[in-house]
């Protein structure tokens, strides 16, 4: 019996929970929801833990042939991509003592694990060749570390919109979030990490496809726009380092450097043909 | 003349300006982005038959007019590319060219009426005099930076600490390993290759058709499989695992054994030989030739000018066999696997010699491959060998190997490495400088904890406060000690 879709599908639902009350706490400004938003949100992250674990050891049990980290289609990606969204908003949250990014974040790690279970195929396949490589685990998660944290990034960017829009209208709901230099910096510092880990991802990718396919780099759709994703986020960098943007203009260019990577995970996929078609959906 | 060598300094560094800014660097990273999304839209490098269907035939016009049929390589994506380049080099260079003096000083100066005035300073009241707590605080600040220096005051003392200046290099870093990638790629594309070889079991080649130009490519060596596998999972289609035993043959001598899957290519000097695909021999042309040795009997087929009529007959090598209707005696000399004729390859071959009756005895050449060869010598009757059967038991597979020599790699490697390391120290590390203060005021002192870092300023601030809070914690230590004496 395979336990791990069904453990994965239940977690989808605590994520889901966690932002309702996350959203609920915001709003109504209660402490004490806001207080019991991350403990759902921590037991949903153990359950994710759990279910890619119980996956891995699964895929072992199913047969030693068949036995591999569970990093290797669309299905198992999406699943470590709302585990690794849990991660960084929680530790966040901890850091800045503030849980109103959880109300945006959650739903993401939510929406993740929802379109993961979409997935037409949920079963357990052993690897081809080309995936049997010890490089396919570096390369997903130092991507997805990256995804994730424009993933939070994004999430602050909203809320800093939101804040900003707010402090500048009359009715000012003075809404409580975090005071928007620290969500500016927040979205800073996001986007130097996933920076890093996209950068980190794009060269191991680079590494395993010179022992796969020969070639570090033969501009496939995914790898360019992965490398479209890496201009656009060293722009908005460069502009913020060097020319000192912040606040809005920033929050924007974060928020289009998500729909970047959003089009690198599943545009590509969908719409454009390459050497990743093993992630897609459909097989 | 003397307007052109005036205007000439001024245009220059215009130019040195534009090519230096950063509006430049970052209208660059847009277009490039921008620009490589056509690339993913319109499929690079297929036939021109099927961007006709595509696209019409004007429309393959106007893509082949702009390049962008193979728009990574065209003359404009690259132009932009060597533009970022050289915009990063001037910047890099401009930007040196200042902060050299900042990066490399041996004895940093900390102008302390400077630091007394941030905004982020810490005032912190003693009631022990400034004296009794210098070492303490030496101590203390110490830890985890580099260089310290104790300078004394009027009435006290000031600490002043720095950790981190060279991480200023951290952005040339990246800037250079983005220039070391450029200059990898193109080593690897310029003096590099990358041919395909269909290698079927138990032959040798030496030979790939370029993946490119589709020019065929000599290797300085021979490749020969000596064994394909493909493996495929219980019950399904999925493959497991392509396996190839190949071995490099160098001037006649075996030098290399070794088995290659995907994802473990060979790599004999330097050249790299990948699993790529396989296929099966569909359709075994009848093999000729029986290896390295003819058989025990050979079947021949006898035709006779005269009659017409064939005659088929079976004959043992070096046994001489007596031809039907009087027309000789022939006898096989030997079997060649590889036999030649005026200088013309013919495969294997049997060569025989037959005896006329009233004539002297000649020569022949039956090679296997072409039964019709006897009949060009017009002589009074026609032998050819009736070709053996291909041995119908094993299937063969040949091998797709990708044989690839990228020189450049290495480089591309350096750069990968440049680029991670220059990525962490900008993005993680910075250079901070701590000055702390102690003046004498009434019994006790005033202790002002101030600094600056250059980039992360809220954490560097948080770093601050907890230097702060260990030198409270020590000057209230101090004090107790002093009550108890």
């Amino acid at each position: 019996m395979i336990y791990n879709s069904l453990i994965l599908s239940i977690v989808t639902f605590i994520y889901g929970l966690a932002g309702v009350i996350y959203l609920f706490a915001w709003i109504f400004r209660k402490e004490g929801a806001a207080k019991l938003a991350t403990w759902v949100a921590v037991i949903a992250l153990v359950g994710n833990t759990a279910g890619i674990v119980l996956r891995w050891i699964e895929s072992y049990q199913l047969g030693s042939e068949t036995g591999h980290a569970p990093f290797s289609n669309m299905y198992e990606s999406l699943v470590f991509f709302a585990w690794t969204i849990a991660v960084l908003f929680l530790l966040v949250e901890k850091r800045y003592n503030n849980r109103t990014i959880g109300a945006m974040a959650a739903p993401l790690a939510c929406l993740a694990l929802a379109y993961a279970s979409f997935s037409p195929d949920k079963s357990i396949q052993p690897l081809i060749p080309a995936l049997k490589s010890n490089w396919l685990i570096a390369h997903v998660i130092t991507c997805f570390l990256g995804y994730a944290a424009f993933a939070v990034a994004f999430a602050v960017s909203l809320l800093y919109l939101v804040k900003s829009k707010d402090e500048k209208s009359e009715s000012n709901a003075k809404l409580h979030i975090p005071p928007l230099s620290i969500l500016d910096e927040l979205t800073h510092r996001l986007v130097m990490f996933g920076f890093l880990f996209l950068t980190a991802g794009i060269i191991t990718g680079a590494v395993w496809a010179k022992q796969a396919w020969t070639r570090y780099w033969s501009w496939d759709p995914k790898e360019t726009w992965s490398l479209i994703t890496w201009f656009i986020y060293a722009a908005m960098l460069h502009l913020r380092m060097m020319r000192g943007w912040r606040g809005n203009r920033i929050a924007v260019l974060s928020i289009i450097g998500f729909l970047a990577v959003l089009f690198t995970y599943f545009g590509v996929n969908f719409w454009l043909s390459g050497l990743h078609s093993y992630g897609a959906l459909s097989q | 003349m003397e307007k052109t060598t005036k205007i000439t300094p001024g245009y220059a560094q215009s130019l040195w300006r534009f090519l230096s800014s950063l509006k430049l660097t970052v209208v660059l990273l847009f277009c490039l982005a921008g620009l490589s999304v056509i690339g993913t839209l319109i499929p690079q490098n297929i036939s021109p038959q099927d961007y006709v269907r595509l696209y019409g035939l004007s429309g393959y016009r106007l893509l082949l007019l702009l390049d962008i049929v193979d728009m990574y390589r065209s003359w404009w994506f690259v132009g932009l590319l060597l533009l970022l380049v050289v915009n990063i080099i001037i910047c890099s260079i401009d930007r040196l060219r200042v902060g050299w003096q900042v990066i490399f000083v041996r004895d940093p100066k900390f102008d302390l009426e400077q630091y007394r005035r941030r905004k982020n300073a810490i005032s912190l009241e003693s009631g022990t005099p400034a004296d009794h707590l210098r070492d303490v605080f030496m101590r203390i600040v110490t830890r985890g930076y580099g260089f310290k220096r104790l300078i004394p005051i009027k009435g006290g003392f000031a600490i002043t600490a720095e950790r981190g200046r060279w991480t200023r290099l951290g952005v040339y870093f990246v800037h250079l390993s983005i220039v070391v990638l450029i200059i990898g790629g193109y080593i690897g594309s310029k003096f590099g290759f990358e041919g395909f070889m269909a290698l079927p079991e138990g032959e040798q080649s030496a030979t790939i058709e370029l993946n490119r130009t589709h020019q065929t490519y000599t290797l300085p060596f021979e490749i020969r499989c000596d064994d394909f596998k493909v493996t495929f999972y219980e019950g399904g289609q999925r493959p497991k695992e392509f396996r190839s035993n190949l071995a490099i043959i160098e001037g006649g001598q075996e030098v290399l054994r070794q088995q290659i899957v995907v994802n473990a290519p060979l790599y004999y000097k330097g050249i790299g030989i990948y699993q790529s695909s396989y296929g099966r021999l569909d359709n075994e042309t009848p093999s000729f030739g029986w290896g390295q040795q003819a058989p025990q009997e050979i079947k021949l087929s006898i035709q006779s000018v005269a009659s017409g009529i064939i005659y088929d007959r079976t004959i043992k090598p070096g046994e001489p066999l007596q031809l039907p209707e009087g027309l000789g005696q022939l006898v096989i000399e030997r079997y060649e696997a590889a036999a030649t004729f005026q200088n013309m390859a013919l495969g294997p071959a049997l060569i025989a010699t037959l005896t006329r009756p009233a004539e002297a005895a000649q020569t022949i050449t039956l090679p296997l491959k072409f039964p019709k060869f006897d009949a060009m010598r017009r002589g009074a009757v026609i032998i050819s060998v009736v070709p053996p059967k291909a041995a119908p038991a094993e299937e063969r597979f040949y091998t797709g190997l990708q044989v690839v020599y990228d020189p450049g790699v290495w480089v591309v490697y350096t750069g990968f490495i440049l680029m991670l390391v220059g990525c962490i120290v900008v993005f993680f590390m910075s250079h901070q400088q701590v000055v702390i203060e102690a003046v004498n005021r009434g019994n006790g002192c005033h202790v002002l904890v101030s600094g600056k870092a250059n980039k992360n300023q809220m954490g560097f601030q948080m770093k601050l406060q907890r230097m702060a809070e260990r030198l409270m914690a020590a000057m209230e230590s101090n004090e107790t000690e002093g009550a108890g004496k």
